[in-house]
């Protein structure tokens, strides 16, 4: 690396240094607790849309917390912050086109104009 | 005419600061982890089509299947805590611990991939495999998943993939963290693991024909370390993080999506 780069780094390695221990502990137990909550409902069998709509806001909750201290988003600039998650969020709700022509197989069968 | 030279003589604190406030290799860990994450969506969105489109979507994971599953998570997401422990080992200049924080992470992830083997190999004896893999010889498939894999092959062909996809990712990345963790030194063991898994299970497991990722990924590894040998510094290890917590915040999709989505408890 340059010296450009090495000082970046030691400043990064200077920032998780302030970092305490008992943070990670909190937010793993949190994921626990997390994962808890969805098994359980994992056994309540419940309607599949109402399900998944939970499950997904749960998941979104979990990948927020990883992603805001384990990979220390969090701690970044805010351009960091800003590009990776907008243009990510941005490109995976692109895919949610899909979605209307399940619904369609599902109402109007394969076969149907 | 004048000649004009240019002069560089600038010094490293002249630089444009950089855009990210942080170091190259990360950024381009964060982009790579972008692309995989539309690779990941792409396979999630496909599951959901099939899922939302079929109006008889079996549910073969009963209590046992969970059971296992939440196993697999707690092991992620315990590994996840471990990786940033290394982290915060390798910011201190504590090697050792480095080191003991990395094998841990490492253990997590063996496990992860042993249970989700076992899980593969009990799923595709009782019927519910694809074309791909080999038959399980004296062994008679439980009729309901023989009847999932024939009435609805998106199930199993989307189970397999998704899965597969995240199992291979796992994989790679305990060889990752183990080239970080100890260099050269892990080769022979990566081939040891790969010999283990290749001899001591029969041809039709998965573990036997999925052993050899483990040959290629040492030959690569190999090749990599012979050209470019180097003391990994925390820089690497917190690079190396960021794809570990990312495999594990795709499992955090594909637990409820593929296993409590698709679960009948009786």
């Amino acid at each position: 690396m340059d010296a450009t780069q090495v000082a970046l780094a030691e400043r990064v390695a200077e920032q998780h240094r302030h970092h305490s221990k008992a943070q990670f502990f909190y937010v793993w137990i949190a994921l626990l607790i997390l994962t808890g909550i969805e098994v359980y409902l994992g056994y309540q069998n419940m309607e599949p849309v109402r399900m998944l709509s939970i499950l997904m806001g749960l998941s979104i909750l979990k990948a927020g917390l990883i992603i805001a201290y384990f990979m220390h988003m969090k701690f970044e600039v805010s351009r960091m912050k800003w590009l990776t998650m907008s243009s990510l969020v941005v490109c995976l709700s692109l895919m949610l086109i899909f979605l209307p022509d399940a619904y369609r197989l599902l109402h109007l069968g394969v076969g149907a104009r | 005419m004048a000649d004009v030279a240019v002069q560089h003589t600038m010094t490293a604190s002249e630089f444009e600061p950089s855009l990210f406030g942080t170091y190259s290799k990360k950024i381009g860990m964060w982009l790579f982890l972008l692309s995989d994450s539309l690779t990941f969506g792409a396979l999630l969105f496909a599951y959901t089509y099939g899922r939302v489109s079929t109006p008889n979507w079996p549910t073969p994971f009963h209590s046992e299947s969970i059971r296992n599953a939440t196993l697999m998570t707690a092991f992620l997401l315990t590994s996840s805590l471990t990786m940033v422990l290394a982290v915060r080992a390798a910011v201190f200049g504590d090697a050792k611990k480095q080191r003991l924080w990395l094998l841990a992470t490492m253990a997590c992830g063996i496990g992860f991939v042993i249970l989700h083997g076992r899980e593969w190999s009990n799923l595709i004896a009782e019927g519910l495999t694809l074309p791909v893999f080999p038959v399980v010889p004296h062994h008679t498939p439980n009729p309901e998943f023989a009847n999932v894999a024939k009435d609805v092959p998106q199930f199993a062909a989307t189970f397999f993939g998704l899965t597969g996809m995240h199992m291979l990712h796992v994989t790679l990345g305990v060889i990752y963290l183990g080239i970080i963790a100890l260099r050269r030194m892990f080769i022979p063991i990566l081939l040891g693991f790969w010999l283990v898994a290749w001899l001591a299970t029969p041809d039709y497991s998965p573990f036997h024909y999925g052993a050899h990722v483990l040959l290629l990924a040492a030959i690569v590894a190999g090749i990599i370390l012979w050209f470019k040998p180097k003391v990994y510094d925390a820089a690497d290890v917190e690079v190396a993080g960021l794809y570990w917590h990312f495999v594990d915040l795709v499992w955090m999709f594909i637990f409820p999506l593929v296993y409590l989505m698709s679960t009948k408890i009786v």
